[in-house]
């Protein structure tokens, strides 16, 4: 047997599932980090402002947002995941699938957006803001007209570092029946010793995180306004 | 510093409320281990029209100073009233519309990096609520009055350090405001800029009436454009008044440590003499003194500092020369000098003379 028609048996056999898990890994990455990240810019927000030193410090939310943040960071995603099973079940109905997948994700992943869009925004020139407060602007137009358009690089780079481990997690998922190439790898590749798929999901898996990581760090660079020289 | 009566006498009318004025202002800053009491005690008036030079030491307080004066510190106890309007009374919202009255510049330009020139001078407006077609217009004006409309699309790290300036200077005018707060605006340009600057600020307190306060640790600033002076040492206003007499006769040894403590290095000197400080002003005269005096008294003296120029074609500023050992004929030299329209000041010891200079 020919090299290409044991690619076309192969593709013939395995590419609609590839295809379509890919598709379904998509899915859960994009919907679970675009819902993490409405979560997570509030409490990056939060922690900013509430800082001590922050634009209305308020010790008591500050040390909420921090412990709630340092606890579900620290808890593994794969614990996670059964743990919030009732929760799961209770939004979505079921406790498997690509969409169940998609609560866990989003939970492990806001309070790891909260830590990176603070740390964009604390990147942020005090003096900038100082600025700012000299011209009579409000808080909130500091933190929407002044951190995050000045840390904007540092936050699509952040959207890139989330996909790619939003991407990780989302593969872990797999081995419980979440769905997506995660769950391809973990059945043909490991249930059934088909190594070759295995492999190729592997592939595929690299491929969307550099895809994504590429196209961010392009992003990020080209809307930066301090490297034009 | 020959316009400075001309800039006050065109805005001020006598008896008028000062624009700023503070009372009693003290800041402690407070943290587990110790108080630090960055200002104590300041009471200081402002007038309408002024350019008013705020100097002293690096780590005197001033910049605390100055930002007291918008609230962006809040003093610990005191008051600051801004044309007789308390600053501590009022609620965030009125300390909001008042800080569009009162603008600021800062020493690192503090621009809005991913924003253009234009859309930074906007961006006080946008604040304001300026329809932006009208905003846009003004940036226009300003930034033609700041020589940079052609930069208008170009983003901050495109210009120099002098230009950032210029676009700062353009976006605190955008919201016509009372006054323009200066934090050590110049102390990153180099000399040249510096004097550019300093003459666009001088321009912008003539033609828009704008109250000027100069936070600065240099004195040639201050004898550029100011016409009043405060001196802040550790926390505390060690003397104010107007630039030239201060100048010419300064009454504390925090001013004569900053008038001495410019200019650099250090001169040989005799043993024991006499040293003095005389300051050249407007009514010294055109004749060489300090050669004439050598002459007269067939003595020679130490010139241990000179810092003099050429203002309107008279010699002004000031010289540091150690006299002869000799006492009577010391005397007679101080007599000489200030027989020539010069300020004479004796400093009290070559000790001192070390303690001022060389230290920053």
């Amino acid at each position: 047997m020919s090299f290409s028609s044991q690619i076309s048996d192969f593709w013939n056999q395995y590419g609609t599932l590839l295809v379509s898990n890919t598709g379904v890994t998509l899915y859960m990455v994009f919907v679970s980090t675009l819902v993490a990240y409405v979560i997570g810019i509030p409490m990056g927000i939060g922690l900013v402002v509430t800082a001590p030193n922050g634009l209305c410090s308020n010790k008591v939310l500050y040390r909420i947002l921090d412990t709630i943040t340092n606890i579900v960071r620290s808890i593994p995603f794969l614990i996670l995941l059964i743990l919030i099973m009732p929760l799961t079940k209770k939004i979505v109905g079921v406790t498997f699938g690509s969409t169940a997948t998609i609560v866990p994700l989003v939970v492990s992943a806001a309070p790891f957006i909260a830590r990176m869009v603070e740390s964009s925004l604390l990147e942020v020139d005090k003096g900038v803001i100082e600025a700012a407060q000299s011209m009579g602007a409000s808080n909130f137009t500091i933190v929407f007209k002044v951190m995050i358009t000045e840390a904007r690089t540092s936050l699509i780079i952040g959207v890139t570092i989330a996909l790619a481990t939003i991407l990780g997690y989302s593969a872990m998922a797999g081995s419980v029946g979440g769905g997506g190439l995660g769950d391809v790898a973990i059945q043909y590749g490991y249930y059934r010793y088909k190594t070759e798929v295995m492999i190729i999901t592997v592939v595929l898996l690299v491929v969307l995180v550099q895809v994504m990581q590429a196209f961010g760090m392009w992003l990020g660079h080209k809307l930066d306004r301090r490297s034009i020289h | 510093m020959q316009d400075n009566n001309l800039t006050n006498g065109n805005n001020k009318v006598n008896g008028e409320e000062p624009i700023i004025r503070l009372e009693h202002v003290s800041k402690i800053f407070s943290s587990k281990e110790q108080d630090v009491e960055a200002l104590s005690d300041i009471s200081l008036d402002i007038e309408k029209g002024d350019i008013f030079g705020i100097i002293g030491m690096s780590g005197a307080g001033k910049s605390t100073l100055v930002r007291c004066l918008n609230f962006l510190e809040r003093p610990t106890s005191g008051d600051v009233f801004i044309e007789g309007r308390s600053l501590s009374a009022m609620s965030t919202k009125e300390l909001r519309k008042e800080r569009v009255e009162i603008s600021m510049i800062f020493q690192n330009f503090n621009l809005l990096m991913q924003r253009n020139v234009i859309d930074n001078v906007c961006f006080p407006m946008e604040i304001n609520k300026v329809d932006r077609k009208v905003a846009r217009k003004k940036a226009e004006r300003l930034l033609e009055e700041v020589g940079l409309l052609e930069k208008a699309k170009m983003y901050p790290s495109q210009l120099s350090g002098g230009q950032k300036q210029r676009v700062a200077i353009a976006r605190a005018l955008a919201n016509d405001p009372k006054v323009l707060l200066c934090d050590e605006a110049t102390s990153a340009l180099d000399p040249k800029t510096t004097k550019e600057v300093l003459e666009l600020l001088k321009d912008i307190n003539q033609k828009h009436g704008i109250t000027i306060v100069i936070i600065t640790h240099a004195m040639n600033v201050v004898q550029e454009i100011c016409n009043k002076v405060a001196i802040i040492d550790h926390g505390k206003l060690a003397e104010t008044g107007n630039v030239l007499d201060v100048f010419a006769n300064p009454k504390s040894d925090a001013a004569l440590k900053l008038m001495l403590n410019q200019g650099a290095g250090t001169v040989a000197r005799m043993k024991g003499g006499k040293l003095i400080r005389i300051v050249f002003t407007k009514n010294s005269s055109y004749e060489p003194v300090v050669a004439n005096m050598v002459l007269k008294f067939l003595s020679p003296v130490n010139i241990m500092r000179a810092d003099t120029r050429d203002i309107g074609g008279t010699a002004q500023g000031q010289m540091v020369l150690q006299l002869p050992e000799d006492e009577e004929l010391s005397l007679q030299m101080i007599d000489f000098l200030k027989e020539h329209g010069l300020e004479v000041q004796i400093l009290s010891s070559m000790a001192d003379f070390e303690k001022y200079e060389g230290e920053e």
